[in-house]
């Protein structure tokens, strides 16, 4: 697959062309010039490590919706085996921006749910742009119940702009969908371990990231509102993304600084689009050591420290009444 | 301009604009709904609702708390807990400074106003959403205080109760105030399994993350008549299906015909409704009135 390159990563574009042509030459030259291939290649890799050493967070959201960026179905291929979709909210319909489904994690039964976003134009307008309806949050729900019926463990993956704001997804309640979801997960039997892969797009990504442990991909995003739909409302204007992006805080590192997720997983060289298996190999470590993290308690007690979580959530100071 | 005013000689047009800059502030007030032109103390024995056409303003939190409450007996609950800026935000202007330019303008810390008493002898704990102040949205405070009346219906077991008026979760906050939506909500999930009684009133407007929260968790959902009430605001929605949206969407009553909501109830009867329902569930006798 041939690497989409992000308006500021020219310079690997770039050097990547070069290299490109080098080799197209290098079939049919008397010449060895490999050594200057890989001379490039190193040159390549340095200034991509460099590139992605220091980041903006504005950066870091195009990254985190970067259309090769692994989605929810592709680790369900990497990470778990036996993934058995399935389908409808039994209501009203199948909504295919989330995708859910029984699996096994290292041979243990398990519930698999996450956004889904298309690849291609088709793929797209089918995934709804990884926008879910409320039909999409209650075969969420349906599978919620169901891991707590069966006692299995919940994997939830975070990668939506946001719910979908459409006249039928309104007239059929999208509020109701959500806030159901955030209460049935805070009082859920069974382990929730939540993981924003991509872009973490305010309520609608919440619907299904309440958890027992919350993690984060390194160049994933987690924000109340998009940066662009913050600077139009705040600075009347949506050219001022990047500046919102700052100071909203929205990146895993600065989330993870403020105390709101446990944990960072690096992404390899260049984001997780450059290599899924290596990106999927990562995650499933840290999906492993966050099981590992919740699998000996009680449901009364999962139940009450994942409440005791959701309290502390806040910043605020306390004076005395007047 | 309209033919007839095309047709006035201009001495005329001249007089009655004078005419309307001679009333004194404050003493009218015109209906936003059907423009009709009200006294005020009028339309405020009226609880601000237009005598003329019915329609609900907009009240300050307070005001509804006074409204709903009885006289005697009440008092404030997590009044303690104030703003801070973690984010160290700042757009066209500070968070801090449109912070406490909201607490000039409304008196108040927050948007946020709860308090325990009783509605017609019946007791419980409110929990109010100020509009004025920053769009009533959804910071940390608001969602602590809501926690806080929330434990305090809990331990004394009594029903809670959430007036909503509010623009979503609060920017400013970042993902703090998102947060806000999964912590007031695990706070219901106390009540139920104690058996306590959780009522919302959904007033203009309730959007956005309040909405997609608690807000339809109540085991009864009441609303205002007319208030706007939905997840995306309709501009947003308009600009994603790009289509003009239908009369009356997201209003209470379309919510009614919808199956989302379970009644919509008139601000003059809705002391004696939530009373009345609040008996109900609790299988406690009817109240005399």
């Amino acid at each position: 697959m041939k690497t989409t390159f992000l308006d500021f990563e020219q310079p690997i574009a770039d050097l990547e062309e070069k290299i490109e042509k080098l080799r197209f030459v290098q079939d049919d030259s008397a010449v060895d010039i490999s050594e200057e291939i890989s001379r490039l290649e190193a040159k390549s890799e340095s200034l991509t490590k460099d590139l992605y050493a220091k980041l903006t967070p504005w950066q870091i959201a195009q990254v985190a919706r970067h259309p090769q960026r692994p989605y929810t179905l592709d680790y369900a291929r990497h990470i778990f085996t036996d993934f058995q979709e399935l389908h409808g909210d039994r209501a009203f319909a199948d909504d295919k921006a989330i995708v859910g489904g029984l699996a096994r994690f290292n041979g243990q039964s398990c519930i698999v749910i996450g956004h889904q976003k298309g690849r291609d134009t088709k793929e797209k307008i089918l995934r709804n742009f990884g926008m879910p309806r409320p039909e999409g949050y209650r075969k969420a729900l349906r599978l919620m119940r169901m891991a707590e019926k069966f006692g299995l463990p919940v994997f939830t993956f975070v990668d939506t702009p946001g719910a979908y704001p459409g006249i039928g997804a309104e007239e059929r309640g999208q509020s109701e969908a959500i806030g159901r979801n955030l209460y049935v997960m805070a009082e859920l039997k069974v382990p929730i371990i939540a993981t924003v892969i991509g872009e973490g797009g305010s309520g609608g990504a919440l619907a299904i990231a309440v958890g027992d442990q919350v993690m984060m991909l390194q160049y994933s995003t987690y924000a109340v509102i998009s940066p662009e739909g913050c600077a139009s409302i705040l600075w009347k204007s949506a050219e001022k993304a990047p500046e919102a992006a700052e100071t909203m805080g929205i990146t895993a590192a600065r989330l993870k600084s403020l105390g709101l997720i446990d944990r960072v997983i690096n992404e390899p060289v260049g984001g997780a689009h450059r290599d899924h298996r290596a990106m999927s190999q990562s995650l499933k470590r840290a999906l492993q050591d966050a099981l590992r993290q919740v699998a000996d308690l009680s449901p009364a007690e999962l139940v009450e420290k994942r409440f005791e979580r959701l309290m502390s959530y806040g910043r605020y100071k306390e004076q005395n009444a007047a | 301009m309209s033919w007839l005013q095309k047709l006035l000689p201009p001495k005329i047009k001249r007089a009655e604009s004078a005419a309307r800059k001679s009333i004194p502030e404050g003493l009218w007030s015109k209906c936003p709904a059907c423009e009709a032109v009200l006294y005020r103390s009028d339309l405020e024995s009226n609880q601000s609702v237009c005598p003329k056409c019915g329609h609900h303003q907009r009240l300050r939190a307070r005001a509804r708390l006074d409204l709903l409450l009885d006289a005697e007996g009440r008092f404030e609950i997590g009044n303690e807990v104030v703003p801070v800026d973690p984010l160290k935000f700042k757009d066209s202007r500070r968070y801090t400074e449109r912070l406490s330019a909201a607490n000039d303008d409304t008196g108040e810390a927050d948007a946020m106003v709860v308090m325990q008493g009783s509605i017609l002898t019946v007791p419980v704990v409110v929990a109010c959403f100020e509009f004025d102040f920053l769009g009533g949205s959804m910071g940390s405070v608001v969602g602590e205080r809501f926690v806080r009346g929330a434990k305090a219906a809990l331990e004394q077991r009594l029903p809670f109760i959430c007036i909503t008026a509010t623009g979503g979760a609060r920017m400013q906050e970042g993902l703090f105030s998102l947060m806000q939506m999964a912590k007031t909500t695990a706070a219901i999930t106390q009540l139920a399994e104690r058996k306590l009684p959780f009522l919302t009133i959904l007033t203009d407007p309730t959007m956005g993350g309040v909405s997609a929260s608690f807000a339809f968790m109540g085991d009864v959902v009441i609303a205002e008549p007319g208030a706007l009430i939905g997840f995306a605001g309709p501009r947003v929605i308009e600009q994603t299906v790009r289509e003009t949206l239908p009369g009356g969407f997201q209003r209470s009553e379309f919510l009614l015909e919808k199956g989302a909501i379970d009644m919509i109830v008139d601000r003059r009867e809705m002391r004696s409704k939530v009373a009345e329902l609040l008996t109900l569930l609790t299988r406690q006798p009817a109240i005399g009135v």
